[in-house]
């Protein structure tokens, strides 16, 4: 039982700290509610996966990067937020899979079960959690400067559209990541909610991104070990802890405006 | 001196608008060129098009591969302000890292503090914002430089800083400036050169003295321009 936990906790730290490190630059560029619209996207493949009795990873990945991918090329096509083009996707896939699939018993790809976690499935997250944060940090301050102004990183010599891409990509690989694991609905709130605690508590960059990824990791540790010992399930109370300490950090914002 | 740029009848077409047409000039390496013109003569929209960012029908020939700087218009603190970024952090997001040093240098430069260097960007004011950008372009030594109104929110004796400051660089370092500006006693007092565009496609360009008249003046912006000159 405890080398399940140590599994549960490796894999939520993983891609706590992961999710909380990328939903910063969400935050930034004003999409941090994108990762739960891309999760649904995950219910056509599952209910494929369902269907057709293969597993539901290989379900749920080329949806959600098949989505991703289609948004970078329609922001490319008409230049419409990406925010926008996500619930456009989102509509449409969630729409097309209604018709055709089962989706109601997809539902349940929604909140995950991250206490079963088996140990090559530990690996995989490790692995694909370093692969996306050494993309995320590569892309960084890049993605931060087209946030300024998009000109400004063209003069600079940023190939626009390829940033984008890699930017897309990696949101898809966490949130497909989040759905097999610990459920869409968990993976929206570690993408959207550290970062925004984050921001609450940080005057730089720098304290921004260091916090994010602790406040992701924190939430992920207490709510998988209130859950250990308690009757409730996991994802809930990753979630509300990520809440609490939201709520905290209003408090510490408070005071670091005062000081300014 | 050799042209460091040449525009041969340049069209630009923006969602089937004819923005400019048959537009020819040449700069040479060195000058400052100023952009004169009323609102929605299509300003921003050549300096975008030399920058490569809009597609067009003509030629635009630069010399060589220049190293570009460029403040465009209306960088205002909005989307700054959203972001929590220091003015330190702010310089960061260039190619090459400057250091403090180097950022406390250029921040004097353009009358700024060493202070604000761990100051929230989006907490300075519209003035210092601007004077920061300024300071953000000249610090990565560019040959060219482009500048969409850059005194725009800079007080009266700021702007004239600005611009004092930009012709003491200007000086030393051979720079080509291209200039977009509403201010006329700028463009006497530092530019070699003037490109006149106007909404209904009346150009002019040339030494300030010699293009700038009030007949010219009156078929750019449609209405009586009082000139004062300054030598």
């Amino acid at each position: 039982m405890l080398y399940q936990l140590f599994l549960t906790l490796i894999s939520g730290i993983f891609i706590g700290g992961v999710a909380g490190y990328l939903g910063t630059l969400m935050l930034s560029k004003k999409m941090s509610v994108v990762a739960g619209p891309l999760a649904h996207l995950a219910l056509p493949g599952v209910a494929l996966a369902l269907i057709c009795g293969f597993s539901i990873s290989l379900g749920a990945f080329p949806f959600v990067i098949l989505g991703a991918i289609l948004i970078w090329i329609l922001e490319k096509k008409t230049k419409l937020p990406m925010e926008n083009l996500s619930a456009i996707i989102f509509a449409s896939g969630v729409g097309i899979a209604l018709l055709i699939l089962p989706i109601g018993e997809a539902e349940e790809a929604l909140v995950g079960n991250i206490t079963k976690i088996t140990l090559p499935e530990t690996l995989i997250t490790v692995l694909l959690s370093l692969a996306v944060f050494c993309v995320v940090k590569k892309i960084y301050k890049k993605m931060m400067l087209m946030s300024v102004y998009e000109d400004l990183a063209t003069v600079e010599g940023v190939n626009i559209s390829l940033y984008n891409l890699l930017y897309l990509l990696s949101i898809a690989v966490v949130v497909a990541l989040g759905v097999y694991l610990v459920g869409g609905l968990i993976t929206a709130a570690l993408i959207a909610i550290p970062s925004a605690s984050a921001k609450n508590v940080s005057k730089g960059l720098l304290s921004y991104k260091i916090s994010a990824v602790i406040f992701g990791i924190t939430s992920a540790v207490i709510g998988i070990v209130i859950a250990r010992f308690t009757q409730f399930p996991t994802g809930p109370l990753v979630i509300i802890t990520n809440v609490v300490l939201f709520l905290i950090s209003i408090i510490f914002r408070r005071k670091s405006l005062d000081i300014d | 001196m050799d042209n460091i740029l040449e525009v041969e009848n340049l069209d630009i077409d923006l969602d089937g608008e004819k923005i400019l047409e048959n537009l020819s000039f040449k700069v040479k390496q060195g000058e400052i060129l100023t952009i004169l013109g009323p609102n929605g003569a299509g300003k921003s929209v050549l300096l975008k098009a030399l920058l490569g960012f809009l597609p067009h029908k003509g030629v635009i020939r630069w010399s060589q591969k220049p190293k570009i700087g460029y403040l465009p218009q209306g960088l205002n603190q909005l989307r700054a302000k959203d972001l929590p970024l220091t003015v330190q952090d702010f310089f960061s997001l260039k190619n090459i890292l400057p250091t403090n040093k180097e950022i406390e240098k250029y921040l004097s430069l353009v009358g700024l503090k060493g202070g604000i260097l761990f100051k929230k960007a989006g907490s300075l004011s519209g003035g210092q914002f601007q004077r920061m950008l300024v300071a953000w372009v000249l610090i990565s030594h560019p040959d060219v430089i482009f500048f969409d109104e850059p005194t725009t929110g800079i007080d009266i004796g700021g702007g004239e800083t600005i611009y004092s400051l930009l012709h003491n660089i200007w000086e030393k370092e051979n720079l080509t400036i291209f200039l977009v500006t509403h201010d006329l006693s700028i463009v006497y007092k530092h530019s070699t050169n003037v490109l006149c565009l106007s909404r209904k496609g009346h150009y002019c360009f040339g030494a300030p003295k010699e293009t700038l008249n009030q007949k010219t003046l009156k078929q750019i912006f449609g209405t009586e321009i009082k000139l004062y000159e300054h030598h």
